[in-house]
């Protein structure tokens, strides 16, 4: 099985290869502080997406975001039976593992744009995971993050994401 | 570095560690590595398109070579086929009209129709062909009826080793014998230098082997599947096929053709069924009339409800719950070994694979058995670790998907012998967290063979 494992993490690598990342922590430092700008918050308020086939929504007041997956990717996935939710209260960082949607046909992480603490999760979803499919960018939200930093990595508006996976 | 580190952080609790959304899907199934390209539907334009891009497949194959298609491919894509590499071919692993829950639905109350071209098909034939293939097999071919079929296992000489499951049949004359796609160049290599050896030592016992390259395979799948199959042939066949029961094979003939096929009452779903062998010019043809002679009882199913039916069903896939370390007996199909086999041996691996026969107190037995889980919670996959109550390792997941029919998880996998009693309660470690579970005979999903009566032969 490592060799899965392997695969996976090196289609990881691939894929955030193309992120720009801070190298220094002096540079996470000033990330900090540019999500004070109100020009950056205003974008973030409406939805944005990732190339994971993540969505994240930021609060009116910038302090919260709630996360889930793409209506792309729930189809994709086809008929979800099983959700991972993350613990509350949790600390998460950008990239994270913070749960998984698990399909008939696969188990798939859901990763974390953001960094933060886990506030709340959707807790519904544990005993309908159907609903993920029914409406995966509405009321099957799968948790809300209290946000400790920026997005680093890539993220895409809804025009952006629709042609990232017509693309595909 | 955010991902690589929250990948590093994971590691240690890495079983069932699932890919990130949509890069996953067949790789973990299907045995071809995980690019992107073959994700479930992640990039589906370009898989139907068949891009030329490069891909990897099978681990048995050649990488960089050009993926093969059976005689149904055309017919697949007409009918929204989604395509994957599968063993060296681009084979559909679901079609547009069902999802995989309905298609396996669909298979379980109506009856499906399955592209099983790619898997390969031999003949064995001249005077040494039943005791050569006795002699790779633990099979009792001597005793096989004319037109009936058996499961079988090819085994490595001297470790016993299953090499490939597959199934054989006596026709007059010959044997007709499956093997599996993705153990092709493997398959291929092992019968030639077995034949060499025998030829030598036995010069005087011929074996002819025959591919039958080109050659149609389908199969019919679901409770539907025998009146649906009446309707396609000519009379006598139709007579024929009343008394046909499970694991036996006639040559058919279709409506309004020269075509003679072959139909075997088998399958790989736990339902009643058959597989039915056609000449290359006639496969597509066949196919469409099948289709269109019952159009709304049957449907195409692709890879996807294949593997969660034959779960289901408790039946292994070669390279997942099957491989070339692994005995029949580990891998609890004793029951395909002859009587007379367990008797005279003389079969590769035999001293291994009798000792493990052998009761406990006669230093019979093996470490390790193949048996069956319900896991509560998350679904357990390819690689989960099983655990004890003190969460010691003792086995691990070879398959496992959750139930379409039973809406429960199941999985298949190899536990220490001692824990494999039905009923044993262990965990299965996923994401890092124990899930429990419970060792489970299958067949997960009675099967529902259309078998001999009993009362008829007394």
């Amino acid at each position: 099985m490592a060799a899965r494992f392997n695969i996976v993490r090196a289609a990881r690598q691939l894929t955030s290869a193309t992120r720009p990342r801070p190298q220094f922590a002096c540079q996470g430092w000033q990330t900090q502080q540019r999500q004070r700008l109100f020009s950056v918050s205003a974008v973030l308020k409406e939805k944005k997406y990732t190339e994971d086939h993540e969505w994240i929504e930021m609060s009116a007041d910038g302090k919260t975001c709630t996360l889930g997956i793409s209506e792309y990717a729930a189809k994709a996935l086809g008929d979800v039976v099983y959700i991972e939710l993350p613990q509350l209260e949790m600390d998460v960082s950008e990239g994270d593992a913070i749960g998984a949607v698990e399909s008939v046909k696969s188990a798939s992480d859901i990763l974390t744009p953001i960094s933060g603490t886990v506030a709340e999760v959707n807790s519904e979803l544990e005993t309908k995971p159907a609903n993920i499919n029914k409406d995966p960018e509405g009321d099957a939200w799968i948790a809300k993050i209290t946000v400790s930093g920026e997005p680093e990595g890539k993220m895409m508006s809804k025009e952006e994401y629709t042609a990232f996976t017509e693309d595909a | 570095m955010a991902s690589k580190r929250a990948a590093t952080m994971l590691q240690p609790a890495a079983n069932g560690l699932g890919p990130p959304l949509l890069r996953s899907a067949w790789s973990q199934k299907l045995q071809y590595t995980a690019r992107a390209l073959s994700s479930q539907a992640s990039q589906p334009r370009k898989a139907a398109r068949q891009s030329p891009q490069q891909v990897r497949y099978a681990s048995t194959e050649t990488p960089k070579e050009q993926l093969g298609r059976t005689g149904l491919y055309e017919l697949h894509s007409k009918y929204g086929a989604k395509f994957v590499p599968f063993g060296g071919y681009s084979m559909p692993v679901q079609y547009s009209d069902l999802s995989i829950v309905d298609s396996h639905n669909w298979t379980r109350e109506k009856a499906s129709l399955f592209d099983v071209g790619h898997m390969v098909q031999h003949h064995f034939s001249g005077p040494g062909a039943e005791a050569f293939l006795e002699r790779i097999t633990p099979s009792s071919l001597s005793s096989l009826p004319d037109h009936q079929s058996i499961l079988s296992t090819l085994l490595h000489p001297n470790t016993g080793g299953i090499v490939d499951d597959t199934v054989i049949a006596r026709l007059p004359n010959k044997f007709y014998v499956v093997t599996n796609a993705g153990c092709r160049e493997k398959d291929m290599a092992y019968f030639k230098e077995q034949l060499e050896t025998w030829q030598s030592e036995r010069p005087d016992q011929a074996v002819e082997w025959t591919i039958l390259d080109g050659q149609g395979l389908i199969a019919l799948q679901g409770p539907l599947s025998s009146q649906i199959l009446a309707r396609v042939l000519e009379d006598k066949s139709v007579k024929d096929l009343e008394t046909l029961y499970f694991g036996q094979c006639v040559f058919a003939t279709i409506k309004g053709t020269d075509a003679e096929v072959l139909v075997s009452r088998a399958g790989y779903t736990g339902e009643d069924g058959f597989e039915i062998s056609i000449p290359s010019y006639a496969t597509e043809a066949i196919t469409q009339f099948l289709l269109d002679s019952a159009k709304d009882e049957l449907r195409f199913a692709g890879l996807g409800a294949r593997d969660t039916l034959r779960l289901e069903a408790g039946m292994c896939l070669y390279g997942h719950d099957l491989d070339d370390t692994t005995t029949p007996v580990e891998g609890a199909l004793s029951w395909i070994i002859g009587k007379d086999r367990r008797a005279k041996g003389g079969f590769y691996g035999d001293s291994v694979i009798l000792q493990q026969l052998k009761k406990k107190s006669e230093g019979g037995g093996v470490s390790r058995r193949r048996i069956g889980l319900v896991v509560e919670g998350s679904p357990a996959r390819e690689g989960a670790e099983i655990v004890d109550e003190a969460g010691e390792k003792i086995g691990n997941v070879t398959s496992g998907c959750p139930s379409p029919t039973l809406k429960k998880n199941i999985a298949m996998g190899y536990i220490k012998d001692g824990m494999h009693k039905a009923g044993t309660e262990v965990s299965v470690v996923v994401r890092g967290k124990k899930r429990k579970a419970v060792v489970t005979k299958m067949p997960f999903v009675p099967s529902k063979y259309f078998k001999q009566p009993t009362t008829a032969k007394a």
